[in-house]
C-alpha cells in the first residue's frame, strides 16, 4: 500500500466489539455537570445561579478573551455551581444541572437561506453563539480557526479517518445521520472557498465510505479520499500530508499550507447551528474495550458522567485497569469516573493490562523501530538518552519540539521504553530551559 | 477499585527483544548446520561452549554485581553463537572459553551492558583471538579433515581459489564454522528480513560495495570471476549479514546504514589487500564500529515541513 505519510504502527484496532448496532440509545442521565470550561481558551463565566430553572439549549456560560460559551444540554434546575473534575485532570467550575425529564428546549431559530445568499460574519457569529469546537479531541474555538482562514484556504478537509483503535463515534455518525455533516462541509465551503474539498476516511470503514461516496456524487465538489488504515492517519498533519502532499513547517498552522482541517462531528454540529438554530447539547461516545460489559455507542449529553455512562454499558469488569478519555494511543487516563463527558469527548475506553507490556531487560537496543515508526521524523531515542543525560542543547537539537505525542515510538519499542514520555520531558526541558 | 494512572499510549505492540534475540538464532541455524555437516560434529560442540559459557559469564556478571539475571534477554546467548560461527572447528575449547570472557565481561559488560557498547562483541573477542592465540584460530580444515588454506588465503597470491564458485556458495569448502555457506547465510538474512528483525540495507550496501570495489581492482585475469569469489570467500557474508546489523553497534538512521555499510564494504578489501591477515572483515566492521554514533548524528531526516523535508515548494 502506498505510504503516504512517513512512518506510522498498525495495531489492533478492535472496531467491531462497538459496532453493535445501527440505532443509537440516547442516555438519559439524571444530573448535568457542565465545565465552563470545554475548549481551548478561558474559562467561561456562569450566567446563571443555584436555583435557576434552564431550558435545553440555553446558554448557561460565555466570557469576554478567546471563549466560546457552553449550553444546557438538558432541561432542569441548577443545583451546584462548582469545581468539579474535569476529563482533561483538571479542577474546573461546572454548572450542575438535576435532569427534570420535560426535555423542553429554548426556541430554535431555523434558516433554509440558500447558501449563496449566506452572510459570512453572521455565520462565524452563528459558529461561536453554538459553542462549537473542534469535536475531534483537540477543543479549539472553530470560530477562530475559521476567521483567522479565510480568504487563504485552498483545501479544506473533513477528517473522518477516527485513526485510534476502538473509536467509532465517527464512523456511527456518518452510518446513522450522514446528511448533516456533508451540509456542514457545504457551508464550510460557502465560507472559505477552498479550491478543492476533501472528506479523508480510512478504508477500514467500508459501510461509511458507500454513504460518503453516495453523497460525492449528488456534490460533485466535494472529493472522497479512501486512505490506507494506518495510525495517525487522522493526525492533521498527517493528513494534510496525505491529502495535498505538504507538510506544515515547523512551530506554523495548517493555513500555512492553506489547509483547514475540521473533524465531521464538527461539521454536522456546524449544520445544526446555522440550519436548526441548535447549539451542541449532545454528541454520539464510544463506550468500549474488553474491560466493559456491553460496549456500544450512545448519543449522549454533554455533562453525562462517565460512571452513568459505563452503567449503561453494563459496567466495569473485574479486572480492570485502567479508564481513559480518548482512544489508547493518546486518551488520558480517569482516577475519579464522576468526570462528565464534555463536547470533545469522543470514547470512554476501559482497557485490562495489556500483557504486552511485559518486557525482560527494559534497555535500549539500538534498534530504530522508533525512529522507523515517527510521523514526525524524529529520533526517539537519541531524544531519550539526551534527557536522561540532562544534554538540553542536544535534545532541542533533535526537534523535540515537533513531537505530536502520537505515541508510536512507545507502541514500537521492544523493551517497552517510556519514549513518548521522555519526548514530554524533554519538551519541558526546553520551556524551562527558555524561562531563565 | 483501583485506576492506574499511566501517560499514554495506553497499549503495546507485542515487539520484545528477546524475540528478537531468538529470530536472530533461527536465522543462524542454516549456517550452523552446515558447518556441522561439513565440519563433523565439533562444531556443535563448539557452538554449544560458545553459547553456554557466554551465558555463564553474563549471569556471574549479574550476580558478582548484584543486578536482576539478565540472560533472559538472550544477547548473551546471541553472542556466543555468532563468536562461534567466526571460529574454526579445530578451536581449543578453552580458547573458545577465553575469547567469550573477552567478548562478554570485556567488550560488553565493562562498557555498561546491553546497548551500550562501542563494539560488537563477538567480533572483538574474535579480533582479541587473533592476537593471543594465532595458531588455534587461523587454522582451518578442509572436507577432509585435512588442514588446508581457505579460499581467501589463494586469493591473497593472487590467484583464483580451488574451490568453484558453486561450491563456495553450497559450502564445500573450508573455513570457519559458520561462513562457508553463502546459501545458507542468505537465507538466514531473508528470514530476519522478512521478520522485520533487519533491513536489507546494511547488508546490501556492504556487499554492493565490495562487489563493485573489487570489479574495479581485480587481481586475476577475470575481473566478474575475481568479484564474485571476494563476496563468496572469508567472512564477508556472515560480516555483512549477522554482524555489521548488529543494532547496538550500527547507525540507526536510513542514511547512516548506508554509508555504514559502504565504509565496511570498502574497508574490508584495503584490509584485504594490504593486510598482514588474509581477511579484512572483522576489522572493518570494528572500525565503523567506532564511527556508528558519528554517523548517527550527522545523517537523519531533515526536519518535517522544511524545505529540505520535502514537499513544500
Amino acid at each position: 500500500m502506498k505510504r503516504l505519510f512517513f512512518g506510522g504502527i498498525h495495531p489492533r484496532y478492535n472496531k467491531e466489539m462497538s459496532l453493535t448496532s445501527d440505532n443509537l440509545t440516547t442516555v438519559t442521565p439524571n444530573q448535568v455537570v457542565i465545565p465552563l470550561k470545554q475548549h481551548i481558551g478561558d474559562v467561561c463565566q456562569p450566567l446563571v445561579k443555584v436555583g435557576d430553572r434552564v431550558l435545553k439549549g440555553q446558554k448557561i456560560g460565555d466570557g469576554e478573551g478567546m471563549c466560546v460559551p457552553v449550553h444546557a444540554s438538558v432541561s432542569g434546575t441548577v443545583s451546584a455551581i462548582e469545581p468539579r473534575i474535569h476529563p482533561n485532570g483538571q479542577t474546573i467550575d461546572a454548572i450542575v444541572i438535576d435532569n427534570d425529564f420535560k426535555n423542553e428546549t429554548v426556541e430554535f431559530t431555523e434558516c433554509d437561506t440558500p447558501l449563496e445568499d449566506l452572510d459570512l460574519d453572521t455565520l462565524v457569529h452563528t459558529i461561536r453563539e453554538s459553542g462549537i469546537i473542534g469535536m475531534g479531541g483537540a477543543a479549539f474555538p472553530s470560530n477562530i480557526k475559521a476567521l483567522t482562514s479565510m480568504g487563504n484556504v485552498d483545501t479544506l478537509i473533513a477528517n473522518a479517518c477516527e485513526c485510534e483503535p476502538y473509536i467509532t463515534a465517527d464512523d456511527m455518525l456518518l452510518r446513522t445521520d450522514p446528511e448533516p455533516v456533508i451540509q456542514g462541509v457545504l457551508i464550510l465551503q460557502r465560507l472559505l472557498s477552498p479550491e478543492r474539498t476533501v472528506i479523508a476516511i480510512e478504508d477500514n470503514k467500508k459501510t461509511a465510505i458507500k454513504i460518503l461516496k453516495a453523497f460525492a456524487k449528488k456534490n460533485p465538489s466535494i472529493e472522497i479520499a479512501v486512505l490506507p488504515t494506518r495510525y495517525p492517519q487522522g493526525s492533521e498533519k498527517q493528513l494534510i500530508q496525505a491529502i495535498t502532499g505538504k507538510q506544515v513547517p515547523p512551530g506554523k498552522l495548517p493555513i500555512d499550507v492553506q489547509c483547514i482541517v475540521f473533524n465531521v462531528s464538527t461539521f454536522a454540529a456546524i449544520h445544526n447551528a446555522v440550519r436548526l438554530g441548535k447549539p451542541i447539547t449532545e454528541r454520539i461516545v464510544t463506550v468500549t474495550g474488553e474491560g466493559v460489559r456491553d460496549p456500544q455507542n450512545f448519543i449522549v449529553p454533554i455533562g453525562t458522567s462517565f460512571d452513568d455512562l459505563i452503567n449503561a454499558a453494563g459496567g466495569l469488569t473485574d479486572d480492570i485497569d485502567r479508564v481513559l478519555n480518548g482512544g489508547p494511543m493518546m486518551g488520558i487516563a480517569q482516577a475519579d469516573l464522576s468526570a462528565s463527558v464534555v463536547k470533545a469527548t469522543n470514547a470512554i475506553l476501559c482497557l485490562k493490562k495489556d500483557p504486552n507490556f511485559k518486557v525482560e531487560n527494559s534497555v535500549c537496543i539500538r534498534c530504530g523501530k522508533c525512529l522507523n515508526v515517527c510521523p514526525m521524523r524524529l529520533k526517539p531515542l537519541y531524544i531519550a538518552r539526551y534527557v536522561n543525560a540532562g544534554n538540553v542543547e542536544e535534545v532541542s537539537r533533535l526537534n523535540v519540539a515537533d513531537c505530536v505525542e502520537c505515541g508510536s515510538c512507545s507502541f514500537t519499542c521492544p523493551a517497552k521504553l517510556p519514549l513518548t514520555d521522555k519526548c514530554r520531558e524533554g519538551k519541558q526541558m526546553i520551556k524551562e530551559e527558555a524561562k531563565k | 477499585m483501583n485506576l492506574t494512572l499511566a501517560t499514554s499510549p495506553h497499549i503495546r505492540g507485542n515487539f520484545r527483544t528477546n524475540k528478537i534475540m531468538l529470530d536472530v538464532i533461527i536465522a543462524l541455524i542454516p549456517a550452523l548446520v552446515v558447518g556441522v555437516i561439513v565440519l563433523g560434529l565439533r562444531a556443535l560442540l563448539v557452538a554449544a561452549v560458545s553459547v553456554v559459557s557466554a551465558v555463564v559469564f553474563e549471569a556471574l556478571w549479574c550476580l558478582i554485581t548484584r543486578r536482576k539475571l539478565t540472560i533472559v534477554d538472550g544477547s548473551a546467548g546471541v553472542t556466543g553463537l555468532l563468536l562461534a560461527m567466526t571460529l574454526p572447528v579445530t578451536v581449543p575449547i578453552w580458547q573458545v572459553i577465553v575469547g567469550n570472557f573477552f567478548a562478554i565481561i570485556i567488550v560488553k559488560a565493562l562498557f555498561g551492558g546491553l546497548g551500550q557498547n562501542i563494539f560488537n562483541p563477538a567480533l572483538a573477542a574474535r579480533a582479541f583471538m587473533m592476537l593471543i592465540f594465532p595458531l588455534g584460530i587461523t587454522r582451518y580444515e578442509g572436507l577432509d579433515g585435512v588442514t588446508s588454506a581457505t579460499p581467501l588465503h589463494h586469493m591473497v597470491m593472487p590467484a583464483t581459489p580451488n574451490e568453484s564458485l558453486l561450491d563456495m556458495f553450497l559450502g564445500k569448502c573450508p573455513g570457519s564454522i559458520g561462513e562457508i555457506s553463502a546459501l545458507a547465510l542468505i537465507l538466514g538474512g531473508v528470514y530476519l528480513c522478512v521478520r522485520k528483525v533487519i533491513s536489507p540495507r546494511i547488508p546490501l550496501a556492504y556487499i554492493g560495495t565490495l562487489t563493485v570495489l573489487s570489479l574495479i581492482f581485480y587481481k586475476t585475469d577475470n575481473a566478474l570471476i575475481w568479484s564474485a569469489y571476494s563476496v563468496l570467500s572469508g567472512g564477508l557474508m556472515l560480516g555483512a549479514i549477522f554482524m555489521a546489523t548488529d543494532y547496538v553497534t550500527s547507525p540507526v538512521t536510513h542514511l547512516g546504514q548506508i554509508l555504514y555499510g559502504v565504509g565496511c564494504g570498502a574497508l574490508t578489501l584495503i584490509f584485504r589487500y594490504f593486510g598482514l591477515y588474509p581477511e579484512g572483515v572483522t576489522y572493518a566492521i570494528l572500525l565503523m564500529n567506532a564511527v556508528a554514533w558519528f554517523i548517527d548524528r550527522y545523517t537523519g531526516f531533515a526536519r518535517f515541513g522544511t524545505k529540505k523535508g520535502g514537499g513544500n515548494k
